[in-house]
């Protein structure tokens, strides 16, 4: 599957495209396979989101997970901070990101 | 410490408000990305994995308590509670909000800072020894030299789009505390036979992608003449660097490709022709600067001997002081290096007690290392143990200056948009074995950088052991390098062989180190060894 993502235009916050909007939690993305081109420039024209770009993943445990690490940094949050991560409870979130 | 005039004033302030402006355009969509990337840029505002990340310059290291304390609001108020300090003597914000930016600027210009040409194809913040006015060995104090640099480099309308980005160092001592000669120009002041001072001009080093130590293209340019010389330098590069290829568009490469000869004969043709344009500022001018940066008043009667009947505090004081060179004074480090912690992070809280410590112990200064500590420059040796004791009270007082345990580590894949592998947590596992197996003492001097990408911010090329980290097919894999070094023993690591992997890495650090140990001869160091035994017993040991 592929994953729209970008960086919050006010916040530069990682955003993944959920079908209708931007969310900063990579569960809610959605596959835009063969759409990814057209979505990007629309929502890029739309200057919410800075460049947009389309990522590999796959479904982990019902939930997309990029298959490159540096995505999945991304959607997390720098490993060596959980307390700043987007699931700063998850003893496993280690786990997920390698 | 130099004090902005009207005009550094004015400037800073008036380029606040132009970036205020171009950034509410911006936000209000009438700016593209593409068209706003450059001026952010210009402004220290990068974009990185997690958010917005704000470079702010410390002009060759040297801050005050109010600046601490203003980085310190910073932190609090507009990112997440801490800083973190790097290898080029600044200090970086990773969580900044663009709709906060401005006003950061605004709160820094406040206090006589900036984060103006601390990205871009420019010439950077002007590095500098960081014991500079302290050191015992020093000739002169470097940063008046750097200062004058500063104004001349600052918004240069020539400088401004140079094939690529441009780095300086000024030293004033045979020992190189700023890995000098790795710099795209090393500055070295010196004296010539008749006893005057002159700066020798060393050019083409880096790190990067293709390493070089810089040679010296000439050893004594007056100096009465050092920014005309050193504004010959960039116009032969601005002329004829290879603006065709961003990987080969450093100085270093020019360099390399005409010859030092060639260029040096280009450059003093080009110094000729300056001569009479009028480039160089008055001497007066660098008085006016020196006099910004005169000793405080020391108390050249204090006590020259340390009550060292705390075993803690004697370890401390033999690992994290340094001579100065008033004999009732040393320099202190503060230790950002702390066991598991992340290399060069400082909480708010912790930026605020160094700033108040500066301000009771070390005549109101700090200044940030390019080894991601903080020195207080200059400390009595009668209020050394108040002082560690405070340090140590708030996880500050780790004694491990230069040992495997102060290991520089780029931010890495934790937070970098560049880095292919993740460094901190490298640096983590290393300084926790060392610190679990006893031998971070017994080790010595030992310099190990880590860099989670070829562009070398972590200076892997330069360590004792270098760690470079890459992309494998998607995971994470660790080079190995041996025989580094930036100081003025300047030497390029070698990689050993074949990388390892996240576990596998720090096996191999510490298989190496055993190497050492059983092979050191007295007084040796780990890169002594290394130099006079060669790669094989290490290779023999990590690959069998």
């Amino acid at each position: 599957m592929r994953l729209l993502t970008g960086n919050d235009l006010k916040t530069g916050a990682v955003t993944w495209w959920t079908g209708s909007d931007w969310s900063i939690h990579v569960e809610d993305a959605v596959d835009v396979t063969g759409s990814e081109d057209e979505i990007a420039r629309s929502e890029e024209a739309a200057r919410r989101v800075n460049v947009p770009y389309a990522v590999d993943a796959e479904l982990h445990e019902g939930s997309p997970r990029p298959s490159h690490i540096k995505e999945r940094v991304r959607a997390i949050g720098p490993t060596v901070r959980p307390d700043l991560t987007l699931k700063p409870a998850d003893p496993e979130i280690g786990n997920w990101v390698i | 410490m130099y004090e902005y005039d009207q005009y550094d004033q004015a400037m800073v302030d008036a380029r606040v408000e132009e970036f205020r402006d171009q950034a509410r355009r911006r936000l209000e969509g009438k700016l593209t990305e593409d068209q706003f990337k450059p001026l952010r840029l210009m402004n220290g505002l990068y974009l990185q994995l997690h958010a917005y990340m704000l470079r702010v310059a410390v002009p060759y290291g040297t801050l005050d308590s109010r600046q601490m304390h203003a980085l310190a609001d910073i932190a609090d108020k507009y990112d997440r509670g801490y800083g973190h300090f790097t290898t080029r003597q600044n200090i970086q914000y990773n969580w900044i909000k663009l709709e906060d930016a401005a006003d950061i600027l605004a709160d820094l210009a406040k206090v006589e800072m900036h984060a103006i040409q601390t990205s871009g194809n420019c010439i950077r913040n002007i590095s500098s020894d960081h014991f500079a006015g302290a050191a015992a060995d020093e000739l002169v104090d470097p940063r008046p030299y750097a200062e004058l640099l500063r104004q001349w480099s600052s918004f240069h309308p020539e400088f401004s789009y140079l094939p690529r980005k441009f780095k300086i160092a000024v030293i004033a001592s045979e020992t190189d505390r700023a890995a000098m000669r790795l710099h795209d120009i090393g500055i070295n002041i010196v004296t010539n036979e008749a006893g005057e001072l002159g700066a020798a001009f060393y050019v083409g080093g880096g790190m990067g992608r293709t390493p070089m130590i810089a040679p010296c293209i000439n050893p004594f340019v007056p100096l009465d003449r050092l920014v005309t010389y050193a504004e010959a330098c960039l116009r032969v590069y601005n002329r004829y660097g290879r603006r065709d290829n961003k990987y080969k568009a450093r100085i270093k490469i020019l360099v390399h490709e005409l010859g030092a000869e060639e260029y040096t004969r280009q450059v003093e043709e080009e110094f000729v022709h300056l001569l009479d344009q009028g480039v160089e500022p008055p001497l007066a001018e660098l008085e006016r600067i020196k006099g910004y940066f005169e000793d405080p008043a020391f108390d050249t009667g204090a006590n020259a001997r340390i009550d060292r009947s705390d075993p803690d505090f004697a370890v401390w004081v033999d690992r994290n002081t340094v001579e100065h060179k008033e004999p009732g004074y040393v320099s202190a480090v503060i230790s950002l290096k702390p066991v598991g912690g992340i290399p060069g992070d400082a909480t708010a809280e912790q930026m605020r007690l160094m700033a108040d410590l500066a301000k009771d112990y070390s005549f109101d200064e700090l200044r940030v290392m390019h080894t991601q500590n903080i020195v207080l420059p200059h400390v009595r040796k009668a209020d050394l143990h108040a002082l560690w004791a405070a340090l140590d009270e708030a996880g500050l007082g780790s004694p491990n200056l230069d040992t495997v345990e102060d290991i520089i580590a780029c931010p890495g894949l934790d937070y970098c948009s560049l880095a292919n592998a993740r460094s901190i947590p490298i640096a983590q596992r290393i300084a926790e074995r060392f610190a679990a197996n006893g031998k971070t003492g017994t080790l010595g001097e030992l310099k190990l950088k880590i860099s989670g990408c070829i562009n070398a911010c972590g200076h892997h090329h330069a360590g004792h052991i270098g760690i470079l980290g890459v992309d494998r097919k998607g995971v994470e894999n660790y080079q190995l390098l041996l025989g580094g070094s930036e100081a003025e023993d300047v030497s390029l690591a070698k990689i050993t062989g074949p990388g390892f992997d996240e576990n596998g890495i720090v096996d191999a650090v510490e298989t190496v180190t055993t190497v050492y140990e059983n092979e050191r001869q007295d007084g040796e160091r780990f890169v002594d060894t290394y130099r006079r035994i060669g790669m094989n017993p290490f290779k023999e040991a990590l690959y069998g």
